[in-house]
């Protein structure tokens, strides 16, 4: 029977060309996150190396849920998480709109626009770092002028200094959003457009009758996606703030990173990314979901 | 469409404020680079450097081995992008091309692991190098970015290879060739936007990428452009002048490549989101 025999050594080539990428995803993925379930479960103290890894069960969760620090970081994550995803619906919105007409030069436009998204988030976070710097700061700068008296400490204020990470944030990841919606926007056919417009239609009424209405998928879809990573927070806390003044900008990722890294608890650490695991999965899951029953509207890509 | 005045002008504003949003900071940041010390820690500071100096970018390049940095992500951000569109373009091959009873689920399963938060594998990433003797060494970044870069390179890539016309395969054949040849000299060089769009995709990710290099490269003869620029050394006062020039020169390298091949870096973000 040559097309079996044929069809048998296909299916060893398609394995055998699978296996690099399958052992490197299981190797530094897969098996890490079961590995750090299992960490999340023993009491590992790195300066105590006396203590060994005694198995604690659900102990670090419970913790968690009792640790002050860690719930203000959750809220804080959370904080973080909405405003920012809602402001990039906003702004990325406007951008696609914008790169979406023809005009000359547009392709430079797209590329200008683009340049936050590229730039590294270090980089962007120690820009905004010194932006807000309380003395040779452009923002106070513009905001005050010569008023040398009126110059504000940003980053030394709780309130100042999460909202100039999340402005930092939309700066840098407002075009990400841009890019999927204009994908969403590109599928509006012409005609709804010319059609509205004999029926005397103006601008506003287009707007929010046809263009905002069809481009709910793409905005889900950005919204969803730019959620999972603002949950994942961490260069911009980093640089900007080491989760300070206080804890006040302590989120998430740093906390764990703090607590399993600078700390050396292991145990404890691990839980707390599990929790930002099952959160991020939280949301996965609904993206999931969404292409599932195909919101998009279009027929799946994948075979 | 024709736009009335109004429309234009509406239009201009627009594109002016999403400018404006987007490089003014850039550019204000680069001309801390150019300023003379003094300039910058003037108070209140000026919007444009009065004088160009070039105290700032030297320091940065002599005292602070600035170059030392830029060679670690370059050998870092490239080995990442060779062998990662290499290993993904089998890996697409495979998944797009032959009927495999798990290549739905294992591209779904590819695309999960794409989410997972960094915080959540770095503990034992952290302790699987440890034991290989790998922290600070080269390989032991290359291989975590690309456990993290592949999945969107498959992506991109199984996308592109299913488009290809069916009987690519059967001509290869006739042409005498194996299926590795079948991927490197048919389906590589078909696939070239794609291919591109992947790697550029990749090189930028681990040019930019702060938290695993943070983690791995403590020795700071190792570390990348992002760990080098986060952790400046700064006894008492930041020097400003030192990290501006250092974020713009990191900077430049990731504007061209923006400027050049915008049209592709857009085509492949939207089909590893949109596509799904």
């Amino acid at each position: 029977m040559r097309p079996t025999r044929y069809a048998r050594s296909e299916v060893l080539t398609g394995y055998l060309f699978l296996a690099p990428l399958v052992l490197i995803l299981m190797l530094f993925c897969v098996y890490p996150v079961v590995y750090s379930v299992v960490l999340s479960l023993h009491r590992i103290v790195l300066s105590l190396p006396g203590l060994g890894e005694r198995f604690v069960g659900l102990h670090n969760f419970a913790e968690f849920f009792e640790d002050p620090v860690a719930l203000d970081s959750l809220r804080t994550t959370f904080i973080f998480v909405g405003a920012s995803t809602a402001l990039e619906m906003v702004f990325g919105l406007f951008i696609a709109l914008v790169i979406n007409e023809s005009f000359r030069s547009r392709s430079l436009v797209r590329a200008a626009i683009l340049i936050p998204w590229a730039i590294p988030t270090v980089i962007a976070s120690q820009m905004w770092r010194f932006a807000f710097n309380d003395q040779y700061g452009v923002v106070n700068l513009l905001l005050f002028g010569s008023h040398v008296t009126l110059y504000k400490a940003w980053l030394a204020s709780p309130f100042w200094a999460l909202s100039a990470i999340i402005l930092a944030d939309v700066w840098k990841t407002s075009a990400f959003a841009a890019l999927i919606i204009l994908a969403g926007l590109q599928s509006i056919p012409d005609e709804l457009y010319e059609a509205a417009k004999i029926d005397g239609a103006n601008a506003g009424q287009r707007f929010f009758g046809i263009t905002l209405p069809l481009l709910k998928p793409a905005i889900l879809v950005a919204l969803l996606f730019r959620t999972m990573d603002a949950f994942r927070v961490f260069d911009l806390v980093f640089v900007m703030t080491q989760g300070g003044p206080g804890d006040s900008t302590d989120v998430l990722q740093f906390y764990g990173y703090k607590t399993m890294f600078t700390e050396g608890l292991v145990g404890y650490g691990s839980a707390i990314s599990i929790v930002v695991f099952l959160l991020v999965f939280a949301v996965s899951l609904l993206y999931v979901k969404l292409i599932g029953t195909s919101l998009l509207g279009r027929r799946e890509a994948t075979a | 469409m024709r736009r009335s005045p109004g429309e234009r002008l509406t239009l201009v504003l627009a594109i002016a404020v999403g400018m404006l949003f987007s490089i003014a900071p850039v550019l204000w940041f680069a001309t801390i680079a150019i300023k003379s010390r003094i300039e910058i820690t003037a108070i209140p500071p000026s919007l444009f450097p009065r004088e160009i100096s070039f105290e700032a970018i030297q320091a940065a390049i002599h005292r602070y081995g600035l170059m030392m940095f830029v060679k670690n992500s370059l050998i870092v951000a490239g080995s990442t992008t060779i062998v990662c569109v290499f290993v993904g373009a089998f890996a697409a091959y495979a998944l797009a091309r032959i009927r495999l009873r798990f290549s739905r689920a294992l591209l779904i399963a590819i695309l999960a692991v794409a989410m997972f938060p960094q915080i959540s594998i770095a503990g034992p990433v952290w302790r699987i190098l440890r034991t290989l003797g790998w922290l600070n060494t080269y390989q032991g970044l290359i291989i975590p970015y690309l456990a993290l870069t592949l999945p969107l390179t498959v992506w991109i890539l199984a996308n592109f290879f299913k488009e290809l016309p069916g009987e690519l395969e059967e001509a290869a054949k006739v042409d005498g060739a194996g299926p590795f040849q079948t991927v490197t000299k048919v389906f590589i060089p078909l696939a070239a936007p794609g291919i591109f769009t992947a790697a550029i995709l990749t090189f930028i990710y681990s040019w930019n990428e702060f938290f695993f290099a943070l983690l791995i490269m403590t020795r700071r003869k190792m570390q990348t452009l992002p760990v080098g620029i986060a952790l400046f050394p700064g006894a008492y006062t930041m020097p400003w002048g030192e990290i501006a020039a250092a974020s713009t020169i990191a900077t430049i390298p990731l504007i061209v490549l923006v400027v050049l091949f915008q049209r592709w870096i857009i085509s492949g973000l939207t089909a590893g989101a949109v596509k799904g």
